[in-house]
């Protein structure tokens, strides 16, 4: 799938308000926050105060005289000199295990929110969103995006505030042993930066290609390694390796510039510095001779201080591409948690009812075995209880998934509670688009779809669903045992009740088959079991969950015609009762249908049960005399 | 470092490594090209280092000796030799490091591409079996995520793994020729910070690899729940699933606290050792210096510039070896893949000899994927296909249909007995004769990005248009290509995107056609396609591939009942050979798919 790649490079739209966004999050934290800003004010003073101390330490050593005081006292004073050295940098050290430590904390804190929250936003969303992406492109959210954000939060801010208040450390430093001398310094500074700039500028610009060219790269991988049999019986290898190595070649170039202009930078600015000490030295020198300046007290102190540009400069231009890409990763997270969630106005409500022998409806409180919707009319304030039955009515449905394309156009059907409907039709003649209706997962104007008589709109989303059972044709099993599997179809079902279901939908006898029954773990990917058994399990889920409406899409695709011809009983104990959509492409499980819709271009061009459509001799009668077949 | 690089998913102990796996002669060949800038990376590294070095003691000098130490004014001379020398020195450094920085980059991305190149084509040589044996995921990852990781270490190698330690001689060198006494300090403090290091690292690698772990057991929770949405939406389970993701993140949390909590402590334990060694210096330095015994102030202020520079350089060989020791699971990884041998190739081949008729033999075949006589899922299979004849092979899931054929363009080699197209055991031809004599559409087939034209011309570069419509006319595709407004240069998309299953089919089936092979297999290659398109692909079969032998594996009846011959297969094993009317009488199984699919006899 061409989803995105793992860090592909975006300029973020807007960097700013994103930031301010990031650090909403951040912001929970923002006592502990305070104490690392503290903290690592306090890290890179002791850094400036330990190398200056030092200094001091060696001018003690270097204004010793003999006439003037004796050994030991210069000794003394040097221990308590060293003796506050080790204060400072063990202070320092303190901070910068605090702060880290804070870091680590706020860190894992916003991270585990932000996925947290993205998640809970995610599974709020229409299908609409799910069906307009990939799952890889959804999947990098949480992975490529986040580890942005957690490289920025981790390393990214931190180093930068601490390279910028190093920089102000020591120039402030400087300005206080000579403001004359720093005026070069800022001269030799602007140099480093312009060499930042450039150089970091054009590492920006390779950086971006290399992202492109090792996506090219690792796209080519994924598709020919994944289409390597068939390569194989074509005998192109050849081709395929030439065409590879071409991408390849490709990546080499743009990359080697990439790194080249990311490792330079290191020996530059370093050696810059150099240039600078002998610079700002000979200057100095110069001031000193001049009697402008003490050459002891604060040249070499200043000399010392103007090597600590260097580093924090270097670090700041290369945290600068892994901000810029954290932030283009926020806004594609942010822009997943603020897409408008699904909307249920609903009002009208299932409950547990007794219906009394006059066909009363009242509510309870307890699990009675009965539903009822619960309907408050607003007009003149009255609730009233309509038994649910699963009753459904499609009155007159114009739909399309985009603007200006429709699916259906102008479907009407009406099912009573407890008619299997088959729906029958090519590929793209809509007929899983009427399940997508049913279920709300799309939704049409007010009034086209009514169930037991409401309109499915005014009712609350979750309690519909409820009320519905789906079965598709790629079943979707979750990681964890046989049961948990089927009891996701009612969480409060019993071990009995789960067994009842399988033993319906003729999945207990595999079941007790398998190494630990029903205790059996299976994989997401379902490699324990075959396509077949995997639609069966997912059969046991829908009738674990025992509602009156079912829809069957394709459920039984994959089970071979002589299976399927042994689970129709179970098949039809299932669907005993219920209101049943069946969509098929195989003929043999539509036949005892109540009513058979058979749909082209989104419209329903026959019905009637299976001998009426026979005798009609039309669409049907071809279909099932395999004169013409479904695509 | 990206936590959330795939992985896959058997890594158990993700830090423990096979050293004999690792091949490292196939690693070095990979420098091959670029060996000039792998050489003379390091070379620059040692001279900027040099440079590097010496700087300190011209620094030195210049303080010491030109700017003096307050009694006499600065020393202009000394101030201004000084400065030009450390100013040439400084450049040296600057123009070698910026050199030896590009040479890595060259070195270091060639020997990725090499790599990247060695490991694609070895894929390319792989048969089927070998490919299952890795599956694909995983393939795919070695070629990426460990190319990459590898690709980094070697840089490292060619730049960090020699300026550290050489950085660390030298200025340790210098330090002793100043005072090696106070030099001692060093012997003190460096084996207790490597002890120190070594220690942090061996409680860090499982908290890693456990960390690892959660986060690819989010990957696959969220997988599966993007996957299954539409289930989870239809039983109302948004909550349920919200709660236990809420679980999963803050495992990951835990796993994440405890795993880096040992960097945050473990980091200023570093820091500590260089402070130590700092304080120790200036103490019993000063002293030394103050008491007249042995060392000047200029050396202690040199000795302290050194004192950096040794325990920093010792510090990045220590991270050096760690990142080494960790990409060696990728290298062993990625020498698994070199180190596999293609089971099918040309030893025994005839490089002259031809595919002379369109026959097929099965004699005394006996398959299976991996090994073991108990395991063979094709037994004692013995068959006879005579040229230009065609046959239907119908069975049930499990037994085996698409292994029969695969045996046929030597997809997968026998395990006894022998197959011969032509009259000659399929050995004994070349595998590019054997395959473009037998063409095969494959169950999951695939269509690659590009334009249709491009990719039915997989079957032949030279292909007319005229050849590509006639084919596409045979395999019923012709039509609905010329809908699209560009016809055959119409663009697929990665994984042909943009048609649907049944038209995937038919052009996956013209693109066989393309080929015009003697034999033509199609494992169940129309089973999205309608049945009055599906009889007019076989009606066009027969009248356009007049002496092919075609061999159509099917789950519909429909497809089959007019083949020559129909196989029956059950459980691996042949049940009977016959004509759809002979079938309907004798074998049970085929009437009982028969009826079925509620089609009796015509």
């Amino acid at each position: 799938m061409p989803g995105p790649r793992s860090g592909k490079m975006e300029k973020p739209k807007n960097p700013l308000k994103t930031f301010k966004k990031i650090f909403n999050y951040i912001g929970a934290y923002k006592w502990q926050l305070l104490i690392v800003i503290f903290a690592t004010i306090g890290s890179v003073a002791a850094n400036l105060i330990g190398t200056y101390m030092l200094q001091n330490a060696l001018t003690i050593i270097e204004t010793y005289d003999a006439l003037t005081a004796t050994i030991e006292e210069t000794l003394a004073r040097l221990a308590s000199q060293v003796g506050i050295i080790i204060c400072v940098y063990l202070s320092g050290i303190c901070c910068t295990v605090l702060s880290s430590r804070l870091v680590l904390n706020i860190q894992t804190g916003t991270l585990r929110k932000f996925r947290e929250d993205m998640f809970e936003k995610m599974e709020r969303l229409p299908i609409r969103y799910f069906d307009t992406r990939t799952n890889g492109e959804i999947m990098a959210r949480y992975t490529t995006d986040t580890d942005a954000i957690r490289e920025m939060i981790s390393n990214g801010i931190p180093s930068i505030i601490n390279s910028s208040l190093t920089i102000i450390g020591a120039f402030t430093l400087m300005l206080i042993f000579s403001p004359l001398l720093t005026l070069f310094v800022i001269g030799m500074l602007i140099l480093m930066l312009v060499a930042v700039t450039i150089v970091g500028g054009k590492g920006s610009k390779y950086f971006i290609r290399q992202q492109a060219s090792i996506a090219n790269v690792n796209g080519y991988i994924e598709e020919y390694i994944s289409g390597q049999k068939v390569v194989q019986v074509f005998c192109r290898e050849d081709q395929v390796k030439e065409g590879f190595a071409k991408l390849n070649d490709e990546h080499c170039k743009t990359a080697t510039s990439a790194q080249t202009f990311a490792h330079i930078l290191m020996p530059i600015m370093g050696n810059l510095s150099y240039i600078n000490y002998v610079v700002t030295a000979v200057v100095g020198a110069v001031l000193v001779v001049n009697g402008k300046m003490d050459g002891v007290a604060t040249l070499i102190p200043f000399l010392t201080l103007s090597r600590q540009f260097s580093m924090p400069l270097t670090q700041i231009s290369q945290q600068f591409n892994g901000i810029l890409s954290a932030l283009a990763g926020a806004e594609r997270i942010f822009a997943l948690m603020e897409e408008p969630p699904e909307v249920d106005n609903g009002y009208v409500t299932l409950v547990n009812a007794i219906i009394d022998e006059n066909g009363n409806v009242t509510e309870s409180a307890e699990r009675t075995g009965k539903w009822a919707w619960k309907h408050y009319h607003k007009a003149d304030d009255t609730t009233t209880y309509v038994e649910l039955k699963g009753a459904v009515e499609f009155e007159n449905v114009v739909f399309g998934y985009e603007e200006n394309k429709t699916v259906l156009n102008g479907v009407s059907l009406y099912a009573r509670p407890g008619q299997k409907i088959a729906l029958v039709g090519s590929t793209g003649a809509g007929k899983t688009t009427i399940t997508n209706l049913i279920n709300r997962f799309y939704d049409v104007p007010d009034g086209k779809i009514r169930y037991d008589g409401i309109n499915i709109n005014k009712i609350k989303k979750d309690d519909l669903r409820r009320s519905l059972a789906m079965v598709l044709q790629d079943t979707h099993l979750f990681t964890g045992t046989v049961r948990e599997n089927i009891r996701y179809g009612n969480l409060n079902a019993t071990d009995e009740q789960i067994e009842r279901a399988a033993k319906l939908a003729n999945a207990h006898d595999f079941i007790t088959l398998m190494p630990d029954g029903y205790d059996t773990i299976i994989n997401a990917d379902g490699s324990n079991l075959s396509q077949g058994q995997r639609q069966l399990l997912s059969i046991a889920r829908a009738a674990v969950a025992d509602p009156p409406v079912l829809i069957l899409d394709e459920a039984t695709s994959s089970i071979d015609t002589r299976t399927e011809a042994l689970i129709e009983q179970g098949m039809d104990k299932l669907m005993e009762g219920r209101t049943v959509f069946v969509i098929a492409h195989r003929l043999s499980i539509v036949r005892n249908a109540h009513a058979i819709l058979v749909m082209e271009n989104g419209q329903i061009i026959e019905r009637g049960n299976h001998d009426q459509l026979i005798a009609q001799r039309g669409k049907y009668y071809q279909l099932y005399n395999g004169m013409f077949e479904l695509s | 470092m990206a936590i959330n690089r795939a992985r896959k998913k058997d890594d158990e102990e993700p830090f423990k490594i096979d050293f004999k796996k690792i091949s490292f002669k196939e690693f070095f060949s990979c420098v091959k090209g670029y060996g000039v800038p792998t050489v003379l990376a390091p070379i620059f590294i040692i001279m900027e280092v040099i440079f590097e070095v010496l700087i300190p003691m011209v620094m030195q000098k210049l303080i010491d000796q030109g700017i003096g130490n307050g009694t006499t004014p600065p020393n202009m001379t000394i101030v201004w030799t000084q400065g030009a020398i450390m100013l040439v020195l400084a450049f040296g450094a600057l123009i070698t490091g910026a050199l030896s920085a590009r040479f890595a980059a060259v070195a270091s991305q060639g020997f990725g591409k090499n790599l990247r190149k060695k490991l694609f084509d070895a894929v390319q040589s792989f048969s089927f079996r070998n490919v299952d044996k890795f599956s694909h995921g995983s393939l795919i990852t070695r070629l990426t995520t460990d190319v990459t990781f590898i690709q980094n270490t070697f840089m490292m190698l060619i730049r960090i793994a020699f300026r550290s330690p050489i950085m660390f001689l030298f200025s340790l060198t210098m330090a002793v020729s100043i005072n090696w006494k106070l030099s001692l300090v060093f012997l003190a403090i460096a084996p207790i910070m490597v002890l120190g290091i070594a220690i942090v690292g061996s409680i860090v690698f499982p908290l890693f690899g456990k960390m690892f772990k959660k986060f690819d057991n989010m990957n696959s929770r969220l997988q599966e729940n993007l996957r299954a949405i539409r289930v989870v939406k239809s039983f109302v389970r948004e909550n349920h699933e919200t709660e236990s993701f809420r679980k999963t993140a803050a495992d990951i949390q835990r796993a994440q606290v405890r795993a880096e909590r040992v960097m945050v402590y473990g980091q200023p334990m570093v820091q500590l050792c260089m402070y130590v060694c700092m304080v120790c210096v200036i103490w019993f330095g000063g002293s030394m210096v103050l008491n007249g015994t042995g060392m000047t102030l200029g050396e202690l202020n040199t000795f302290i510039s050194y004192n950096n520079q040794i325990l920093m350089s010792l510090l990045m060989v220590a991270i050096t070896f760690v990142n080494i020791f960790m990409s060696m699971q990728s290298a062993a990884r990625t020498s698994e893949v070199l180190s596999e041998y293609p089971d099918i190739n040309d030893d025994h081949a005839d490089a002259e000899l031809q595919v002379e008729d369109s026959s097929i033999t099965f004699e005394n075949v006996n398959f299976g994927y991996n090994g073991g006589e108990d395991k063979y899922v094709l037994k004692n299979v013995n068959l006879q296909i005579n040229a230009g004849e065609t046959i239907g092979i119908i069975g049930g899931t499990g037994s085996s249909k698409t292994t029969l054929v695969q045996l046929i363009p030597r997809l997968y080699d026998v395990s006894t007995g022998s197959v011969k197209v032509g009259g000659r055991d399929i050995r004994d031809y070349k595998i590019r004769t054997l395959r473009d004599s037998v063409a095969m559409v494959l169950q999951k087939n695939v269509l690659f990005s590009g334009t249709i034209k491009e990719n039915l011309k997989w079957g032949n570069d030279n292909a007319t248009d005229e050849e590509i419509e006639s084919a596409c006319k045979v395999a019923q595709a012709h039509d609905f290509v010329m809908s699209f407004p560009d016809g055959y240069a119409t663009d697929l998309g990665q994984g042909g995107v943009n048609v649907s299953g049944g038209q995937k089919q038919r052009l996956c089936i013209a693109r066989a056609l393309i080929k015009k092979p003697k034999i033509m297999i199609l494992d169940d290659s129309t089973s999205a396609v309608d049945t009055a398109t599906d009889a007019r692909i076989r009606r066009a079969f027969r009248e356009e591939l007049k002496g092919t032998t075609v061999i159509i594996i099917a789950q519909r009846i429909s497809s089959i009942s007019d083949c020559d011959k129909i196989i029956v297969m059950d459980k691996g094993v042949i049940t009977d050979i016959g004509t759809h009317a002979e079938l309907y009488e004798k074998s049970k199984i085929y009437r009982e798919v028969c009826i079925s699919q509620q089609k009796g006899v015509e």
